[in-house]
């Protein structure tokens, strides 16, 4: 198993490093950058010397492959650099911000896996009925709306309702437990609605080409109790598949969350990379989609441990290693 | 699978009966389309007219849908804005399916070491969300107007696009790849654009034309989000997204219509084209029947 890990984490090199190539490469193909912006973004006349000046301060005026292997070898050294806006170090403008995004992401997920693996099961068991019909429905119009609106909305409910506003600034969840989940519960409910409705899909479709299965057949015929096929014969191989949709949603949520954080004013990764985006802070940018890019890649690999731990057919370390 | 479409006619309304719902969403889109087309004709206001007397009025006989901030007409920005949310999504949807279904057939085509790079420059793009790439397309491309059509938009909608349908596209191609026809074209020495273009492309239409109504609905979506943040159609121009930015998020506890229509719009538009490429799907491989 340990060996089955090393490897696999030897295998992330290769894909992060062209990740890093391709962004670093291509944010610098169109001509224009910060110090642009910066300076001359609200229409000031600024001379050349100055610049140039800015220019050699941010290290733009090296040749693109010394930028390239002093960002490598910073990274080597969990050194992303310092965002050319602020000037303060990528990783600390991060590390602020992501246990917010963090938990939000985490909050969605449960909310969809809660929705999703008894609406998708039911709606298989009774496929054609009126639960699977209604679970069309409202996974279709889960996949339709955009999150950011549905969180609107809940805006508007909770300010008319209750007057309830969302709080300026994020509560950690350290200093004010009930504080931060009642800020955050309703982000995460905006954003778990699109997560159970993907899922919800894909499970009842699991679970109805697992009731097809040859084993299926034989548990009936042996004469099991429904309860016990299901539980146990069915489910248990129909939830596999959703795993991987459940781990790779999730790792997708950290740079996905992007519109909501705006709509609930929450100061998390999203945020920060739309204000990368926006000032063209190209070392933000890059290290940003380094982080999503890693966050992807571990979430694999835990599905593909998870895979281990609940299918016995599967022993990672024999052969692959 | 063409054979299978013409055998049973191909045409609209043997899709129609087979595919009830698939033919409400056509409608849907038809009306979308018609509207936007011809939104002069069809809306009630100006789009872009400011009319101070009218500021923040709900809905009513003179205003269905009310007014915004500016007293503009919602209904009216809604139907200009079908225009704008079609005529990118139309254009960076065709473009982002054509580019990867080019890139996943010639992928599967060639195979060997260039198939390996293609896909694993693809498996990289693969692992960010739509939204992501698009952000990191906008920082690149920034507003870049091209006869009054912004190009970096459309890039930073069509990029994200093209490594999905690559993907897709890819599966279908390998299998293509191994029948026999084309082996023969291949041996009677036709060219390789040839092979890809007359022998596999027809045959990879009908995956084609389900992924262009899927990402149609992404792309949707995507342009609503940028234009949302500021980063995609800027004012005045009548956009979904950019009705739902801005005054509607600070007026919309007087003003809740602000934000309900524009978003029902974007959403009605994302699941016509969903639920067309659902219906589709069924209609064209007959598989995936249920």
């Amino acid at each position: 198993m340990l060996n089955y890990i090393a490897y696999r984490l030897l295998l992330t090199i290769p894909t992060l490093l062209g990740a890093a190539v391709i962004t670093f490469f291509l944010l610098r193909v169109i001509p224009g950058d910060v110090v642009a912006v910066k300076l001359t973004g609200d229409g000031a006349i600024v001379s050349q010397a100055v610049i140039d000046a800015e220019r050699a301060r941010l290290g733009l005026d090296k040749a693109l492959i010394y930028q390239f292997s002093d960002w490598m070898l910073g990274l080597l050294q969990f050194d992303m650099g310092r965002s050319m806006w602020t000037g303060r170090p990528v990783i600390v403008e991060i590390s602020q911000r992501f246990w917010t995004t963090f938990q939000v992401a985490l909050m969605s997920t449960a909310i969809g896996v809660l929705i999703a693996v008894p609406l998708g099961t039911l709606s298989a068991l009774k496929r054609g009925g009126a639960i699977d019909y209604a679970t069309r429905i409202f996974t279709m119009a889960g996949l339709s709306v955009p999150g950011f609106w549905v969180g609107m909305l809940i805006l508007i409910w909770l300010l008319q309702s209750y007057g309830w506003q969302p709080p300026i600034t994020t509560i950690p969840f350290i200093s004010d437990p009930a504080g931060n989940l009642s800020q955050l519960i309703w982000p995460a409910l905006a954003v778990g609605y699109r997560f159970s409705a993907v899922l919800a899909r894909i499970i009842r479709s699991t679970v109805l080409e697992v009731l097809g299965e040859d084993y299926i057949r034989t548990a009936r015929a042996k004469g099991l109790v429904p309860r016990i096929i299901i539980g146990r014969h069915a489910l248990r191989n129909a939830l596999l598949p959703a795993i991987t949709v459940i781990g790779l949603e999730f790792a997708f949520l950290f740079g996905g969350l992007v519109v909501t954080e705006q709509v609930f004013n929450l100061n998390g990764l999203g945020k920060l990379f739309v204000q990368a985006v926006a000032n063209r802070d190209f070392i933000m940018i890059q290290g940003m989609v380094m982080l999503f890019a890693v966050i992807y890649i571990f979430a694999n690999l835990v599905v593909d441990l998870l895979y281990a731990v609940f299918d016995p057919r599967i022993r990672y370390g024999t052969a692959e290693a | 699978m063409i054979a299978a479409m013409a055998s049973r006619g191909s045409s609209v309304l043997s899709f129609a009966r087979q595919q009830p719902l698939g033919a409400i969403s056509l409608l849907l889109i038809l009306i979308m389309f018609f509207a936007g087309v011809f939104a002069e004709r069809v809306a009630p206001y100006h789009p872009e007219v400011i009319d101070f007397t009218s500021i923040l009025q709900g809905p009513s006989s003179a205003h269905w849908a009310g007014t915004d901030a500016f007293g503009r007409d919602i209904l009216t920005r809604i139907i200009y804005g079908a225009r704008t949310a079609l005529l990118i999504s139309l254009v960076s949807s065709l473009l982002g399916c054509t580019l990867g279904a080019i890139l996943g057939a010639s992928s599967a085509y060639f195979g060997g070491r260039i198939d390996y790079a293609i896909q694993r420059v693809v498996d990289i793009l693969l692992s960010f969300p739509l939204i992501v790439l698009a952000l990191v397309v906008v920082a690149i491309m920034g507003r870049t107007l091209v006869f009054g059509i912004d190009i970096g938009l459309i890039a930073a909608i069509t990029i994200p696009i093209i490594p999905q349908v690559a993907r897709v596209i890819r599966s279908s191609a390998l299998s293509i790849r191994r029948m026999s026809y084309v082996e023969a074209a291949r041996v009677a020495g036709y060219s390789n654009t040839r092979v890809i273009f007359r022998h596999m492309a027809p045959n990879l239409v009908a995956p084609y034309l389900v992924l262009l109504s899927v990402y149609m609905s992404q792309a949707i979506l995507l342009e609503a989000s940028l234009s949302f943040l500021g980063l995609g159609v800027s004012e005045p121009t009548p956009a979904w997204g950019l009705m739902l930015a801005g005054s509607a998020t600070e007026f919309f506890a007087q003003a809740p219509w602000m934000v309900v229509f524009p978003g029902l719009a974007i959403s009605l538009a994302v699941f016509a084209f969903n639920l067309l490429g659902d219906s589709l799907r069924d209609w064209l491989d007959p598989r995936f029947r249920t």
